[in-house]
């Protein structure tokens, strides 16, 4: 079995102006989807990440601040899991409730085993 | 301000106890049952916290979701503060999602809903029974964490020190530490023996409410209420409804009828031959018989059965005088033969004297090899006291006396001060 990370894009629920009702109507969809992979097993963990940051670049190790882009293109959050294929991973990953939101992306990448 | 003090001081030690439980169960899924001390912990400053604000602003409209809130809002907080440490095992399916906020906030407020913590607790009582956990400390533990028990309290109901008490809570959580129990129901093969210590301490619990050793409070009716919730809990679950668990609900119906009656204007015991029989719950009585026709399933038979027999003897004697002596004590002497006590022992010296009389009494200790044992309980000196009573009266005070000595119980106390004081008038 093979370790997949969903890196997630917009679909920012807790927008200004969005009522509490709304909010946590949406935290329960999070709430079916993880633990129906935490039931089978399959969730390693996830957290969402704060708007802000920090990007550290080349050997100078230049620090510059976020935000770096449009909200929308940022990672605003992070899920690892188990699949055994990317088909499987991608299936997994159509349940996120991010993507009930139009512009809410969710990127599929697959943890790569370094051979030496 | 002394009415608001005590109305406050009420609410809290009946809520406290009811609650405490509760909510160390739901947080004992939370950080785990090797964390148990931290779910105590939680559970100890969140009703601190209540004291100290209910004190200035009077308690909340409900006071148990108050309770829930801050303790959930504290769990919350640690869990947040403790995240990636090694001291909580997050790999569990059900508490991974306990590591994400995704669905940390969620997963809290789910495990706070009423239905849900009521079968915890349950859960958690069972986790409490594990096999490898000798039953004095099963006991020991479930009073401490599930029941709000004092370390104090539950040193008395076992007639040992505080210290030996604190002995077996320390092994007993090291042990759920070592082997990261968890809360659930047994497997069916282990149900039996599980449900058994489980039943044991809720019945404890209400000997703790019925007989009330240590406070002025003769009966705490709140403990009785909490160990009968608790095994009709049993009764309702498909898997825990055994004969012997109903056979305990029968003989807690049975009891719990006669309370009223039970307790004087200023918290003196009545006896059983002076009670107002016209105050107990007839309705309690035909649940107590309708628990214990449930219980006559399976060939076995409890001491629970034998002992709600006896109980239901005393419920269907419309006056003292109609009570059958000799049927209870063919029970009592099959009770001493499936579950030898101390205390089933002598109340047999009592009902030998109903029957065959004082002689008799005297014969049959006389005979005994258990009198060291006897002598350790206030209840054999009270007994000796009444026989002498009419014919020894130095003899009859000195075994009072001693009796005084050994009851922690204040209205024990004072029964047996009256029956000293009317040796007196009578020697005049």
């Amino acid at each position: 079995m093979k370790q997949y990370m969903f890196l997630f894009r917009g679909g920012d629920a807790h927008a200004p102006g969005q009522s509490p009702e709304v909010q946590q109507a949406h935290m329960q969809l999070w709430m079916q989807w993880m633990g129906g992979l935490a039931q089978s097993g399959k969730l390693i963990g996830a957290q969402p990440l704060a708007q802000t940051g920090k990007i550290l670049t080349g050997t100078k190790k230049v620090v510059t601040d976020g935000p770096f882009m449009e909200g929308k293109e940022m990672v605003g959050g992070y899920l690892m899991c188990k699949a055994d294929t990317y088909d499987e991973a991608v299936e997994v990953a159509k349940g996120c409730p991010i993507l009930v939101f139009e512009d809410g992306k969710v990127e599929v990448r697959e943890m790569q085993e370094i051979k030496m | 301000m002394d009415t608001f003090q005590n109305n406050i001081d009420k609410l809290t030690d009946h809520l406290f106890r009811q609650q405490s439980g509760k909510m160390v169960a739901v947080l004992a899924k939370v950080f785990g049952t090797e964390n148990l001390q931290v779910a105590e912990d939680v559970v100890q400053d969140t009703l601190l916290q209540a004291m100290e604000i209910w004190k200035l602003k009077g308690a909340p409209d409900n006071p148990s979701a108050w309770l829930y809130r801050v303790a959930k809002n504290k769990a919350i907080d640690i869990l947040r503060r403790n995240k990636f440490s090694v001291q909580y095992d997050f790999s569990d399916n059900d508490r991974i999602l306990l590591q994400s906020e995704y669905t940390m906030s969620t997963v809290m407020e789910n495990l706070w809903k009423e239905e849900m913590v009521q079968d915890d607790l349950l859960r958690m009582m069972f986790a409490c029974c594990h096999p490898d956990i000798s039953e004095e400390n099963q006991i020991t533990l479930i009073l401490k964490t599930l029941c709000g028990f004092s370390t104090a309290e539950i040193a008395r109901s076992f007639l040992t020190t505080e210290d030996t008490i604190s002995k077996r809570l320390y092994r007993t959580k090291e042990f759920f530490r070592e082997r990261k129990i968890r809360p659930e129901f047994p497997p069916t093969d282990h149900l039996k023996s599980r449900a058994n210590a489980v039943l044991r301490t809720i019945y404890l619990i209400f000997n703790e409410g019925y007989n009330s050793t240590h406070t002025d409070v003769m009966i705490r009716k709140d403990l009785l209420e909490q160990a009968m919730y608790l095994c009709d809990q049993l009764c309702s679950n498909v898997h825990t409804r055994l004969p012997e668990v109903y056979a305990a609900m029968a003989l807690m119906c049975f009891h719990a009828a006669r309370i009223d009656s039970r307790m004087g204007g200023e918290g003196e015991i009545i006896l059983l031959p002076k009670q107002d029989r016209s105050k107990w719950n007839t309705q309690l009585i035909c649940d107590g018989s309708a628990y214990l026709d449930k219980a006559a399933i399976g060939s076995e038979v409890s001491s629970y059965h034998i002992e709600a027999a006896i109980a239901f003897e005393h419920c269907a004697a419309p006056r003292f005088g109609d009570t059958n002596w000799a049927h209870i004590l063919v029970l009592y002497t099959w009770l001493d033969a499936i579950a030898p006590s101390t205390i089933v022992q002598l109340n047999r010296l009592t009902v030998i004297g109903k029957v065959h009389g004082n002689e008799a009494v005297l014969q049959e200790i006389e005979q005994s090899a258990r009198i060291p044992e006897w002598e350790k309980h206030f209840l054999y000196h009270s007994i000796l006291g009444e026989i002498y009573s009419s014919t020894d009266k130095e003899k009859a005070l000195l075994c009072y006396e001693k009796a005084v000595q050994l009851t922690q119980s204040i209205s024990e106390k004072k029964l047996l001060r009256k029956k000293i004081a009317m040796l007196g008038t009578m020697t005049k």
